[in-house]
């Protein structure tokens, strides 16, 4: 732990250093009739410059969907994304951004998400990553911790997924996988064995786009755990968390 | 007469169309100008030699805390921690949380004088949250008639882990917090937290409040 907090600390430094040189700045020509600078990287700041058609100004640093700019009379402001893609050209081009699109949602690869529910009346939190192979289809791999009356866990699993209708603003997905369960007791009972088995599961799910930046998703899995002893345990999952997807 | 000036209009005419028309259309229709024909139709767009902008995003928020948490039963200790969040919009962002505290003993232990009811190193109480958080007032905060500096009161819910007592707890996490930029990168951050978890380190399972208040640096990158 206290290694962890020390590495972040040389990274929060080294982190300081870093946005002085980072002032690359990009000139572009501003073409709409007008562009508003806000004081502060949000729509509620007032706004405080207008910048006319024709003018050059310098793209500094972005925020979310917030851009910062400075004019040639040394005036800085904060300019919505969407007005200055509209607003320059360069090369003919539009001038691109970073930020999410309307086709980022079936057109992204690489999502990660973090979640919270239940494990056969254990409480359970989540991380996953997973990987689109294409507009459907997908492979994941989560890790979970779980903790339980009488015991904690560990749970990791990579599976392959299929999503009905990627298209759609909320889409029903299903699942399937392995992976591997550890549990051990909790410290205040007696001393009880720690044990670790094989698992597998079959779930299925709903995914919704809360914008274009993440979604929202709720999934039930049923996992088989293969025990030593001649019976294996089914336990019912469900897990609720966001996504964000890039 | 007649016959001869309507020959000379309508030749006139044709010669008009010949030097007028061509020009016209190929302006149009650039692919089939031959090289040298005038242009006639100036297009009204200037091309513009821009290259494309590569600006710094900075949607990544890390930095460190130091405060005060109150261990419910345990007393109230030093809370030190990191944390790093990412902006998906200027209104909802993701955050991860790890911190650590030393927790005191007690009132028990304190009066019985010997009695301890856990080792030193159950006393560390180390938690990591993973939470959903959102800018519910942003604004700016006023200092004085000239400062005016970016700030924003959020909110956040989370979940993770707690260890302590030797045991691991499911955690859920209800947040405030105030974020006041200090200039474009570098934010100064006031927090309250409130770690809930299930515990039965002394004897009875009981829903514990951890309360916690600490102050903050963070640079965004």
């Amino acid at each position: 732990m206290r290694r962890i907090i020390i590495t972040a600390c040389l990274l929060a430094v080294a982190l300081h250093a870093a946005p002085a040189g980072a002032a690359s700045a990009a000139a572009v020509t501003v073409q709409d009739p007008y562009l508003e600078l806000h004081s502060g990287p949000g729509r509620g700041f007032p706004v405080t410059q207008v910048v006319d058609r024709g003018a050059s100004v310098e793209l500094l640093r972005q925020r979310t969907d917030w851009i910062k700019v400075r004019t040639g009379r040394d005036h800085e402001g904060w300019v919505n994304r969407r007005q200055l893609e509209r607003t320059l050209t360069g090369d003919g081009e539009q001038v691109r951004l970073a930020g999410p699109t309307a086709e980022a949602r079936t057109g992204h690869r690489w999502e990660a998400s973090v979640g919270a529910g239940d494990f056969n009346g254990a409480d359970v939190v989540t991380v996953a990553a997973s990987y689109a192979l294409n507009d459907s289809l997908y492979v994941r791999a989560d890790v979970s911790q779980l903790f339980g009356e009488f015991s904690n866990g560990w749970l990791a699993a990579a599976g392959i997924g299929h999503i009905f209708m990627p298209q759609w603003r909320v889409s029903p997905f299903v699942g399937i996988g392995a992976g591997w369960v550890y549990v051990e007791p909790t410290a205040t009972l007696v001393e009880a064995p720690s044990r670790s088995n094989q698992a597998a599961y079959a779930g299925a799910g709903l995914r919704g786009y809360f914008n274009n930046r993440f979604l929202l998703q709720a999934e039930y899995r049923q996992y088989l755990i293969f025990m030593d002893t001649n019976d294996n345990e089914v336990i019912n999952a469900w897990t609720v968390g966001f996504t964000h997807f890039f | 007469m007649d016959r001869r000036l309507h020959a000379l209009l309508l030749s006139a005419a044709v010669a008009a169309g010949n030097l007028a028309a061509p020009g016209a259309a190929r302006a149009q229709d650039p692919v089939g100008a031959t090289p040298g024909t005038p242009q006639v139709v100036e297009p009204r767009v200037a091309r513009r030699e821009v290259k494309a902008p590569a600006i710094d995003t900075e949607n990544f928020e890390g930095g460190l805390f130091v405060g005060t948490i109150s261990i419910e039963d345990f007393g109230s200790s030093l809370l030190y921690g990191a944390r790093i969040a990412y902006h998906f919009t200027e209104d909802v962002f993701a955050e991860a949380t790890l911190g650590s505290a030393k927790a005191g003993n007690t009132s028990y232990e304190d009066l019985s004088g010997s009695a301890q009811l856990l080792t030193d190193s159950e006393r560390q109480y180390t938690y990591y949250d993973l939470a959903l958080g959102w800018n519910a007032l942003p604004g700016e905060s006023f200092f004085g008639s000239r400062r005016a500096m970016p700030s924003a009161v959020y909110f956040t819910l989370g979940a993770g882990s707690t260890r302590f007592g030797g045991d691991d707890h499911f955690t859920v996490t209800l947040g405030s917090g105030y974020r006041l930029l200090v200039n474009d990168w570098l934010a100064g951050h006031l927090d309250v937290r409130n770690q809930m978890f299930d515990s039965d380190l002394l004897g009875k399972d009981k829903l514990t409040q951890n309360l916690q208040f600490s102050i903050g640096l963070t640079a965004f990158f």
